[in-house]
């Protein structure tokens, strides 16, 4: 069927999970198939870049990008990708915001490539032999990507059409995206195929949330046991869930596990950190300083708590120079 | 407006303030500027923009142009924003599509560099023309205004400003931390330069308080607490034990007379320690309210817990309670004047005058004591040693004009020394000298009584006295050195006489700060509270119903003070039967449908405005409560509660205009 649509997707600096989210379609991955043609999937298929290049500019109906940029690499093929296709779909968290990739931000790129290649317990390399872009072997060269000095989200390296926020995105908001891709019918440009609503509005432990937090004191989920019943912010554990957009069903929550922030701000915050941080911090009871410090003491990591995802993306200086 | 098709079209506008802004930005320069920037239609400068035909060159523009946003670069929005809303709205905008930059206040008069003030202003208007683009139209609420006053401090400011309110009808709560009404000026022997005596003009006025039925008198008292805003101040006051019931003290002393101290031995702060009180005093024989006090600092049952309590033996109406315990009333008022007053500047800094070291020396307050006919001496003027001085020096400007204490002049100094001199020769008949830098007698009446004391035999001696110290001549160590400069012969003179009077200056309370904070007004560099506007609102606070009576303000003497005290009455009155205030529609609202319910910002809510509706699961908030703070907006974690003029795109737009760059770009 010359006619059917063609669909891309690819990956930048992420984990896999993303992929793995269109692998979970299970049984409705055969309905896409079936209508659209999957032109380039590097991950379960053999395809090359010259293979892309050979379509006409616009000619991709969409591609699914997933992964935050990192590299020399991901920016040309993200750049390509962007040339052939008509929309082109920020997919999951480090697509959206930089995700996991994005907490790199906190350091320079000479203090990673010195801890990766010379000071990790786990690194034998006298040599302090480092990765070179070039090298000549048997008189040919080989070429490595320039590793950049930030990481970014897609958004800032190409146009973006629409976002599919999560890490990894649920397979219903996929298959939902990929409807209404089909369907033609188009939401305006930049909108987060999501739900524009925080969790707190499906979470099962609404009602249990009392109405003055007052937090005495901040707890660890790997540190202390959550009560299966309650509103786990109430608890004392930091739930990203007033500050994150709903559309997972709460599944962290429902097993038992506050909400990290995956699926980002609703469309209203230019920075989900930013806005959780005041919301909690306005609902410390301690009023003095010493006793403040006492509670905050109880989130020994801020930025990876409250920007686990958004860092790249946020509003926050970054400490590499740019 | 419709025939814009929904195009914005910006009027901007800058003023040249006479020379107060064209003086430094070039205002021709900033004119072609904001002529290039985004939906800018019109773009002029004019000499006054506030003026007549100024206004009006808006709202022509506004109708030959169609513009719908109005920006005017001018002085501070405080000053003229309401001119130019009002300009605006006359015109046939909405009053809040206009924004203001202020150009004078915040930069021509900071700035030397003509060059980096027009930098400045250039990115102030891009910032407001952005900003402009995403106003709305907004329309101003009213909520009525509380008839209630409060008056804080009952000196002669206080005394007046409650009783003009009073008359006027209005209901006033007087509140005094001291056991009695009457303040600095209940001390005062007479007054300049009429020479009546202060308790024949004042003692009439604070009965008068006492029986006024429009006045709550709360001696002994302080405010602790003052919430709320123009129109609903929530204010707390404190009642300190007096351990007298008020309602069954009659004033008889009895309890005095029957104290365990036979004599009195404690410092008497009324007679400035020239004279001694029992633990159970009368502060003085007028003071109002007529109720005695007990001081726990000096009470021997309070100090030890050991007292054959005869007071309360004595007292057949039972009226003496050593258990009494502080109570707390709670009131609300819709308008506060401050009459805090000043203390005088303690001599005792400068320590070369002898102060505290050497007897004969005396400050200008005891002296209003020990001249007084119902102080201490009865008016005789028996100096700490017994004896009587034959010649006195009067020294000018202590704490008052000297980089080394205070730079301000306190104004009252020279013509209370004239009065002084003129009763000290009246009681002494002793030669008195005056020492001081230049005589300050400006006001009705003031510099003929100058001429009038010059002409009774005061002698002037034009020089800041230097050192005062003991003559080794006198046998008995009683008499003093002046020295000082004579600056009109140009030659040190050394001055022996019996005593010295200091002219100590009007400084600000010790407490000012605190009660700057609590009322949240603001003080100038020297700590005397502020006025809005030196010439426009001169007893008008930077908080709106706060009003400024008296020397809390600044040294003034009585006749400013109370004219003063009755402006200050008048601002109140007009407020309160406007009925009504306009308040910016600065509120937050919640979006029904984006709120998630997650009730963070409940509880943060200072005015109790939000609530959570059980049923939908939303938060929502009660405009009519909504002050405006802010404080739900920014915790908001989802973003779901805006505010009136500052949503996110205004502030957004702002801030991308001043820093001339978008965000995103920057970071990346």
């Amino acid at each position: 069927m010359p006619d059917k649509p063609k669909l891309a997707f690819y990956w930048c600096a992420s984990c896999g999970g993303c992929e793995e989210s269109v692998v979970d379609l299970a049984e409705d991955i055969l309905f896409v198939v079936d209508n659209v043609d999957i032109i380039f999937w590097p991950v379960a298929m053999d395809f090359k870049k010259s293979d892309v290049e050979k379509y006409a500019d616009g000619e991709i109906v969409a591609s699914l990008i997933n992964g935050a940029i990192r590299t020399s690499e991901q920016q040309e093929m993200v750049q390509l990708l962007r040339r052939k296709s008509k929309v082109v779909i920020a997919h999951g968290a480090c697509a959206q915001y930089g995700g996991i990739p994005g907490l790199a931000n906190e350091f320079q790129k000479e203090e990673i490539l010195k801890w990766v290649y010379e000071e990790s317990p786990s690194i034998i390399n006298e040599e302090k032999v480092r990765p070179q872009l070039k090298y000549k072997v048997n008189g040919s060269e080989v070429f490595l990507p320039e590793l950049w000095n930030v990481v970014r989200p897609l958004d800032k390296v190409i146009d973006v059409d629409y976002y599919i926020p999560g890490c990894p995105p649920s397979p219903k908001l996929l298959k939902e995206a990929v409807l209404v891709l089909l369907s033609g019918n188009l939401p305006p440009k930049g909108t987060v195929l999501a739900p524009d609503i925080a969790l707190c509005d499906e979470c099962p432990r609404k009602d249990t949330k009392p109405t003055d937090l007052a937090f005495t004191e901040f707890l660890r989920p790997n540190l202390h046991i959550i009560d299966p019943e309650k509103c786990i912010l109430s608890q004392g554990f930091v739930c990203m869930g007033p500050a994150t957009r709903s559309g997972c069903g709460a599944l962290c929550v429902n097993g038992n596990m506050p909400c990290t922030g995956c699926y980002g701000p609703t469309s209203r915050v230019k920075d989900q950190g930013a806005k959780i941080l005041s919301s909690i911090a306005s609902n410390v009871s301690a009023k003095t300083e010493k006793e403040i410090d006492a509670v905050l003491n109880g989130i020994p990591d801020p930025v990876g708590t409250f920007y686990r995802y958004s860092l790249a993306g946020s509003i926050l200086r970054k400490k590499v120079n740019i | 407006m419709s025939s814009t098709n929904g195009k914005i079209k910006i009027g901007f506008y800058i003023c040249h303030c006479g020379t107060n802004i064209a003086g430094i930005i070039d205002v021709q320069k900033v004119v072609d500027y904001a002529a290039t920037l985004p939906n800018v239609v019109v773009s002029k400068h004019y000499k006054y923009m506030c003026s007549d035909p100024g206004q009006e060159m808006i709202q022509k523009d506004i109708k030959d142009n169609e513009l719908n946003r109005v920006v005017v670069a001018a002085c501070s929005p405080l000053l003229h924003e309401r001119t130019f809303r009002n300009a605006t709205s006359q015109a046939g905008l909405n009053q809040f599509y206009f924004q203001m930059v202020n150009t004078r206040e915040q930069n021509a008069w900071v700035h030397l560099d003509p060059e980096a003030s027009t930098d400045k202003a250039m990115d102030l208007v891009r910032s407001a023309v952005n900003r402009v683009a995403f106003h709305k139209p907004l329309e101003k609420k009213t909520v009525p205004i509380k008839p209630d006053v409060l008056v804080v401090g009952g000196g002669i400011a206080g005394i007046h400003a409650s009783l003009t309110l009073a008359n006027a009808g209005k209901k006033v709560y007087l509140v005094e931390r001291d056991p009695t009404i009457g303040g600095h000026m209940a001390m005062f022997d007479k007054t300049f330069p009429t020479l009546d005596c202060a308790a024949c003009i004042l003692t009439p006025k604070m009965s008068a308080v006492k029986n006024h039925p429009n006045i709550t008198m709360w001696t002994y008292s302080e405010v602790v607490s003052v919430d709320g805003y123009v129109g609903n101040f929530q204010v707390k006051v404190k009642r300190k034990p007096r351990y007298i019931i008020d309602d069954l003290c009659v004033g008889c002393l009895d309890c005095i007379e029957a104290c365990v101290y036979k004599e009195p031995r404690f410092f008497d702060e009324f007679n400035q320690g020239l004279s001694k009180r029992k633990p159970v005093y009368m502060p003085f024989p007028q003071a109002t309210p007529q109720l005695v006090v007990i001081d726990p600092e000096t009470c021997i049952w309070f100090k030890t817990g050991k007292c054959k309590q005869t007071c309360v033996e004595v007292c057949d109406r039972k009226a003496v309670d050593l258990n009494q315990q502080p109570t707390y009333k709670e009131i609300e008022v819709g308008t506060i004047i401050v009459a805090t007053g000043f203390q005088p500047f303690d001599a005792k800094k400068v320590y070369y005058y002898g102060y505290g070291t050497y007897p004969n020396v005396y400050t200008a307050l005891e002296v209003e004591r020990l001249i007084n006919a119902s102080g201490p001496t009865s008016g005789e003027v028996v100096m700490r040693d017994g004896s009587r001085p034959k010649s006195i020096a009067i020294v000018h400007c202590v704490g008052s004009r000297d980089k080394n204490t205070n730079l301000w002049c306190s104004r009252v100094c020279c013509l209370y020394s004239l009065k002084l001199a003129h009763l000290l020769k009246e009681h002494t008949h002793a030669n008195i000298y005056n020492f001081y830098i230049d005589i300050r007698t400006p006001g009705k009446m003031m510099d003929e009584f100058y001429t009038r004391i010059s002409e009774e035999g005061v002698k002037f001696i034009r020089g800041r006295v230097a050192d005062i110290y003991p003559d080794t001549n006198d046998e008995e160590h009683r008499r003093l050195i002046v020295k000082a400069e004579d600056t009109l012969i140009s030659e040190i003179i050394k001055v022996p006489v019996d005593m010295v009077v200091l002219s100590t200056g009007l400084v600000p309370r010790d407490d000012a700060q605190d009660v700057r904070r609590m009322l949240n007004i603001s003080c100038s560099t020297e700590g005397f509270f502020i006025e809005r506007h030196p010439k426009l609102a001169p007893v008008n606070t930077f908080t709106d119903g706060i009003f400024l009576a008296g020397c809390c303000q600044g040294p003034k003497d009585i006749p400013d003070t109370v004219a003063q005290a009755g402006a200050a009455a008048a601002e109140a009155l007009a407020l309160i039967d406007l009925g009504y205030i306009e308040l910016e529609p600065n509120t937050a609202f919640i979006v029904e449908e984006e709120c998630s319910g997650c009730k963070s910002c409940v509880p943060l809510c200072p005015y109790t405005a939000i609530s959570y509706d059980e049923v939908k699961k939303k938060a929502s908030i009660n405009e009519a409560l909504c002050k405006g703070c802010g404080t739900c907006v920014a915790s908001c974690p989802s973003g779901s509660i805006k505010q009136n003029l500052f949503e996110d795109e205004e502030i957004y737009s702002e801030i991308d205009g001043i820093l001339n760059y978008k965000m995103e770009e920057a970071l990346c």
